[in-house]
């Protein structure tokens, strides 16, 4: 113990002080001020108005057990209407963005997506196909899951039996390969399909809603998302590790091999989830683990908790205005492109000072 | 105890980079790796850290097959000082020492109030505890590599590996490693670098050791084995050796 020489020297007080100097508090008091902001807009806003009075009285005597002195409209709307779509946007939203931020610190890159490796596309296809069966919804939603899993699954054997002294990048240019082969497969289904009522419902789903969500959808979407992001929060100290260079890693301890497809396995489970309930939705996996990383910093013990709480807000915002701008609802696929593409260009333009 | 290749041949899956080469390193001890670029000094490098798998021969820790530990309980032998790098994110030079201490971690294991004080410590040593909350990214390339000498010593190795440590760094930080791997010999590390400068190897090191072509030129005490001669079979070009009353310096002629 040589290198501690005189270790005992130096004072505790400071060494608390240090890891208190830069507090995330403010940047969590903001992720937890959208998500309430969300909260409420979401449940006051729309077709059928209510107060924030209504609301804060309904929800109380909730809480106490007793009805609350409203119309029961009122009430019918806030838990049956509304609730379970709210609660689906959260959980959509919070898995997004914790698979996002997985997936960035892994393949070492802040531009990176949950769909990086396929998930989506193999959701797609799964989706789309089980559209074109005649499936039921609730199968419909098993086959995408099952297809966003085997997708990654598929481009994880094929990235790993390739030899290379770059295994990410292998990994990554055969996620982009296997998701457009999967892409291509989603146009020939597109294109077999009734084009007056299959077709339809395979363009509505590929660009994402939660406008058919119900309660029945929340324990199938809440399981999964909670399993992996669990993971992802246990191996928090891990992950830092694991966005510095491979051969880094390895010498500080890490089997990185290993580790990787547990990351990689727990953010595609989230990801296939919240993808087989609300369609796809990009850019919220790009855009918000940026949004936290600028607020609570890069460490994933914090970085994770705060892109799932501003995951959820962010969606439920996006989803809010959604279903109130205009008569018809508004595809949320294209609602977070629409924010998403300007975010991604001033990403790029100052992504050199940021982050090298 | 010992870090020792014994016949190794060296490479990547693709090609062989260099063969029969036998190294020792012991505790307490210096050694310089020199040679030209492409020689293979970086690849023997990693060998001897575990991060290549050797095409023939051993690396040997303690007499074992380095292969034969888990690569947590290397990483708590046997550190690694990588070239500065660009980091992806902004961690905080805290955080960044702080890794160094994983391996003293079990899976799901966060940096204890122990190991903040090691971090604390071996940032101290440096001289560079006032960086502590400053983000990795936003420091100097000199202060980024010691910033990562202060990772690996917080991994409390018995053995630390450098790839050009001077690399990166201005005239006084160049001393400042210098000093700083003769003094960590000094506490009974073995140290082994990699350097393009023979005044580094003639100043920081016990033995050198040239490379060239995958090959061993020679190996032995410093003073010995660095000549003008041998230098200039070792790079191909002409060198010039300075002596006066303080000590030799060699110039590239």
């Amino acid at each position: 113990m040589y290198l501690r020489a005189g270790i005992d020297s130096l004072p505790r007080m400071s060494l608390d002080s240090i890891s208190l100097a830069r507090s995330a508090v403010p940047g969590f008091a903001i992720a937890v001020a959208v998500l309430i902001a969300g909260l409420l807009l979401a449940l006051t806003v729309g077709r059928y108005p209510v107060s924030l009075g209504d609301l804060l009285s309904v929800l109380y005597a909730k809480a106490a057990g007793h009805r609350a002195d409203v119309a029961p409209a009122v009430e019918s709307v806030i838990w049956q209407v509304r609730g379970p779509r709210v609660l689906a946007a959260m959980l959509v939203g919070t898995a997004l963005a914790v698979a996002g931020t997985a997936f960035q610190g892994l393949f070492r890159n802040p531009l990176v997506s949950p769909d990086i490796l396929g998930a989506s596309s193999g959701a797609a296809l799964g989706a789309v196909v089980g559209i074109y069966l005649s499936l039921s919804v609730f199968a419909i939603q098993a086959v995408a899951f099952l297809g966003g899993l085997v997708a990654v699954g598929v481009v994880y054997v094929i990235g790993a039996s390739v030899r290379s002294r770059d295994p990410i990048l292998v990994l990554v240019l055969t996620g982009v390969v296997v998701g457009s082969l999967f892409g291509a497969g989603v146009g020939l289904v597109k294109y077999l399909a009734d084009p007056y009522n299959q077709l339809p419902a395979m363009t509505f789903w590929l660009l994402g809603s939660l406008s058919a969500t119900g309660v029945s959808d929340l324990l199938p979407l809440f399981g999964p998302v909670a399993a992996g992001a669990a993971v992802l929060v246990a191996l928090r100290w891990r992950m830092n590790v694991m966005s510095l260079p491979e051969e880094e890693a390895r010498a500080l301890g890490v089997a990185t091999g290993p580790l990787r497809i547990a990351i990689v396995a727990a953010a595609t489970l989230v990801t296939s989830a919240s993808v087989a309930t609300a369609g796809i939705i990009g850019w919220v996996g790009l855009v918000v683990p940026h949004l936290a990383r600028s607020l609570v910093g890069p460490d994933f013990a914090r970085l994770l908790p705060a892109a799932a709480i501003l995951g959820g807000g962010y969606l439920l915002l996006i989803d809010t205005l959604a279903r109130t701008m205009a008569q018809v609802e508004i595809p949320l696929g294209i609602l977070t492109a629409v924010i998403g593409t300007p975010f991604f260009i001033w990403l790029l333009a100052s992504v050199q000072k940021n982050w090298s | 105890m010992i870090l020792e290749g014994d016949k190794l041949t060296i490479g990547y899956p693709d090609r062989v980079v260099g063969a029969g080469l036998d190294v020792q390193l012991a505790k307490g001890e210096v050694l310089a790796l020199l040679g030209p670029n492409g020689g293979g000094k970086t690849t023997l490098l990693k060998t001897l850290l575990g991060l290549l798998t050797p095409k023939a021969g051993e690396v040997r820790l303690d007499g074992a097959a380095l292969s034969s530990r888990s690569i947590r309980e290397r990483a708590r032998l046997i550190a690694y000082v990588p070239q500065t790098h660009v980091a992806t994110f902004a961690f905080s030079v805290e955080a960044v020492v702080l890794m160094g201490r994983t391996a003293h971690g079990d899976l799901f294991a966060r940096p204890t109030s122990d190991d903040r004080r090691v971090a604390a410590h071996m940032l101290d040593r440096l001289g560079i505890a006032e960086l502590a909350q400053r983000p990795y990214t936003m420091i100097s390339g000199g202060e980024r590599q010691l910033v990562l000498l202060a990772r690996a010593l917080a991994q409390e190795p018995q053995f630390i590996v450098l790839d050009e440590p001077t690399a990166n760094l201005d005239f006084g930080n160049q001393g400042k490693v210098m000093r700083e791997i003769r003094a960590l010999a000094a506490s009974g590390l073995g140290v082994l670098f990699t350097t393009h400068d023979p005044n580094h190897a003639l100043r920081a090191a016990d033995r050198a050791y040239l490379l060239r072509g995958g090959e061993r030129i020679a190996e032995g005490p410093v003073g010995e084995i660095l000549t003008r001669e041998r230098l200039e079979a070792l790079y191909g070009a002409p060198v010039q050796m300075i002596t006066d009353g303080s000590g030799t310096a060699f110039v590239p002629g």
